[in-house]
């Protein structure tokens, strides 16, 4: 039996997950889950989806292997490459099924939360496409490191709107999202973007992300000659990309770490609390306020994490270790230097990590998701790192 | 106090209820209460000050902030609650991780302790709500339950059913705050609630003033008062929050 199960109808994974949302929005919930789940066993709704993300999206991403990193670090080292998808990053896989089972359930409008500005781009995309209406909540902190990915959100047609309360990053974005859909709930889908959230989000999110686990096992096995790889390793904030790529190698014997921000270390640091809809993990003080998030990468900027993490931690199946915005920026420009890849800053966080810990993994084969690409992060490391 | 008992006697004495919403800790919220209830409030709910409060707009939102920044903590403002020395029961309103982090246990023995009648925790719905709902009934914490507009039929009775205190109607879809008019929401789901039930039915979350509360009352037992409240006791101290109340029993009064 698989470590990743579906969840029941009180949507848990161990004692955490749950559906802890305001009255209004209980139906929504059990309307969507009812909805995905019937879709889900659609084969129809199955290939509309995989035509979308072959035909649009540009999957299946393929597999690189960075032979000068891995010969600098003494391991063999692949990169699953979801930065070449459409808009960039993995988040295309999970608001392309989402948008379709937004028009499924007969609703008009998307709302989204965005860290980076990924999701939003990824959903304001997915909303151009399928002709939805899209609004964005991000926080006001991070337009402004995002600037770039805030002009594209508008340039497909969605409206952005700044989070001003609390950190003004993503926990303020997701609370102003929640509120809007509390308002709108009869005519619009909540298109969260992460592994988080009441239930069915986490579940729900991590199948439509499976894809990315599921081909990189293949894909593994086809250039392991049959073997899985030691260690997979991805970045974590809410969880999406690990969740995903970890979903194809909970099964084997691969040991798999999800790199959190020193500043964003729910799992390491946190203590159970409940939050945006879910009990998991979450970085608070003793009287159960939530903290704020510190981390250079506005992606991973979020003190929760998403519940099947929390259990996957628990069970002991998942180590989650953290790393500093020093070490990030070392990640960030080794791959560029070394082959040519430049990785969004939330992935700079797995590099950092098997940078450090190559030296106990020596011989070893190593997978990263390199769930996104720099490009968006360029104009703020011209800042860290000078113009020269 | 026991708020149900004390709530069904207003009611059969003739009278609509009147219960008014104030972030604790927020400057002055014990004087704003004070005034409250010596202008006509029957119950008052305080408000637990929370970083990330999803069902609230921005006054409750600005009023947690500067409660917050100013030091108040949940069990500060349960502790001063028993000084408060009035003689109309009190309910807390508060977000789920505020109990969880204490543990059940802890906080019901601090509300006991300290005179609070009953909890309101929206972001608690019936699915969650059996652990704490055991734990607060075994104290003797009535647990107010929210029914919302979007429950169909077959869920209303199974909220009113776990309700202690009151049924809490919320009037419209959407956050706290204050609107130019009462939804049509509001009416039609006390309606609805009260076909179902006979313990008191209270509207909150969008009845903005005296004219909205007489509409409400119209149909439901009673309203909650918040955003209005807050906003003034912020605004202009706790003598507007006395003269605000006082106004408000006048018009549901002509009922």
């Amino acid at each position: 039996m698989s470590v990743m199960q579906t969840p029941g109808a009180d949507g848990r994974f161990g004692q955490f997950g749950g559906q802890y949302v305001p009255e209004t929005l209980v139906p929504a919930c059990q309307e969507l889950e009812r909805a995905f789940t019937e879709a889900w066993d659609d084969a129809l709704f199955r290939e509309e989806l995989n035509h979308l993300l072959k035909t649009y999206a540009g999957r299946p991403s393929i597999l690189t292997e960075c032979h000068n990193l891995g010969r600098e670090l003494g391991i063999r080292l692949f990169l699953k490459r979801e930065d070449l998808n459409h808009t960039g990053s993995h988040k295309i896989n999970n608001v392309l099924g989402q948008a379709l089972l937004a028009k499924r359930m007969g609703k008009k409008r998307i709302v989204a939360e965005t860290g980076a500005g990924q999701h939003g781009v990824a959903a304001a995309t997915a909303a151009a496409l399928l002709g939805l209406e899209c609004k964005v909540f991000m926080g006001a902190v991070d337009m402004e490191r995002q600037e770039l990915n805030v002009f594209r959100m508008r340039l497909l047609g969605a409206e952005v709107v700044a989070a001003e309360s609390g950190s003004r990053t993503l926990k303020d974005a997701v609370n102003e999202a929640m509120r809007d859909w509390v308002a709108t709930v009869e005519s619009t889908h909540y298109c969260l973007g992460s592994v988080m959230g009441p239930h069915p989000y986490p579940y729900m999110v991590r199948q439509f992300h499976r894809v990315i686990g599921d081909e990189a096992r293949e894909q593994c096995r086809e250039v392991l000659g049959g073997d899985d790889p030691d260690v997979v390793v991805a970045c974590v904030g809410g969880g999406s990309n690990a969740i995903g790529i970890f979903s194809g190698f909970v099964d084997t014997e691969a040991r798999l770490i999800g790199v959190e921000p020193a500043g964003g270390a729910a799992v390491g640091r946190g203590v159970p609390g409940v939050v945006h809809g879910m009990k998991s993990y979450l970085m608070q003080d003793e009287d159960g306020q939530v903290q704020e998030a510190h981390s250079i990468s506005a992606g991973l900027d979020y003190p929760g994490v998403g519940p099947e993490h929390s259990y996957l931690s628990e069970i002991g199946r998942a180590e989650y270790p953290s790393v500093t915005d020093a070490e990030v920026i070392d990640g960030f420009t080794l791959l560029a230097r070394s082959e040519g890849i430049i990785p969004a800053l939330e992935c700079a966080h797995a590099l950092a990590w098997i940078k450090r810990a190559a030296p106990e993994m020596q011989g070893q084969v190593v997978l990263m998701n390199l769930s996104g690409r720099g490009d968006k992060d360029v104009a703020q490391m011209m800042d860290v790192l000078g113009r020269k | 106090m026991h708020l149900e008992t004390h709530l069904r006697a207003q009611r059969s004495a003739g009278r609509k209820l009147l219960v008014p919403y104030v972030t604790g800790g927020l400057l002055n919220w014990k004087e704003a209460i004070r005034a409250a209830a010596a202008c006509g409030a029957d119950a008052i709910e305080v408000g637990i000050p929370f970083s990330d409060p999803v069902m609230d707009g921005p006054v409750i939102q600005e009023a947690s902030l500067r409660a917050l920044k100013d030091g108040a903590t949940p069990f500060g403002i349960i502790q001063e609650i028993s000084t408060l020395d009035i003689d109309i029961p009190i309910a807390v309103m508060l977000y789920y991780n505020t109990v969880f982090r204490a543990g059940h246990e802890r906080f019901v023995t601090s509300l006991v302790k300290n005179g609070v009648s009953g909890a309101i925790i929206p972001d608690l719905p019936l699915e969650e709500a059996g652990e704490w709902c055991r734990d607060a009934d075994a104290a003797g914490v009535e647990t107010i339950m929210l029914a919302a507009p979007t429950a169909p039929d077959s869920r209303l009775p199974l909220v009113v059913e776990r309700a202690r205190g009151f049924v809490y109607a919320v009037g419209l879809l959407g956050i706290t705050g204050e609107r130019d008019s009462l939804a049509s929401t509001a009416t039609v789901l006390a309606g609805r609630l009260k076909k179902i039930t006979d313990k008191p039915v209270l509207i909150g979350v969008g009845v903005s003033n005296a004219e909205q509360a007489y509409e409400a009352c119209k149909v439901a037992d009673g309203v909650i008062q918040g955003a209005s409240v807050v906003r003034r006791l912020m605004e202009s101290g706790p003598d507007a929050v006395g003269e605000y109340i006082a106004e408000v029993r006048a018009a549901i009064d002509a009922h």
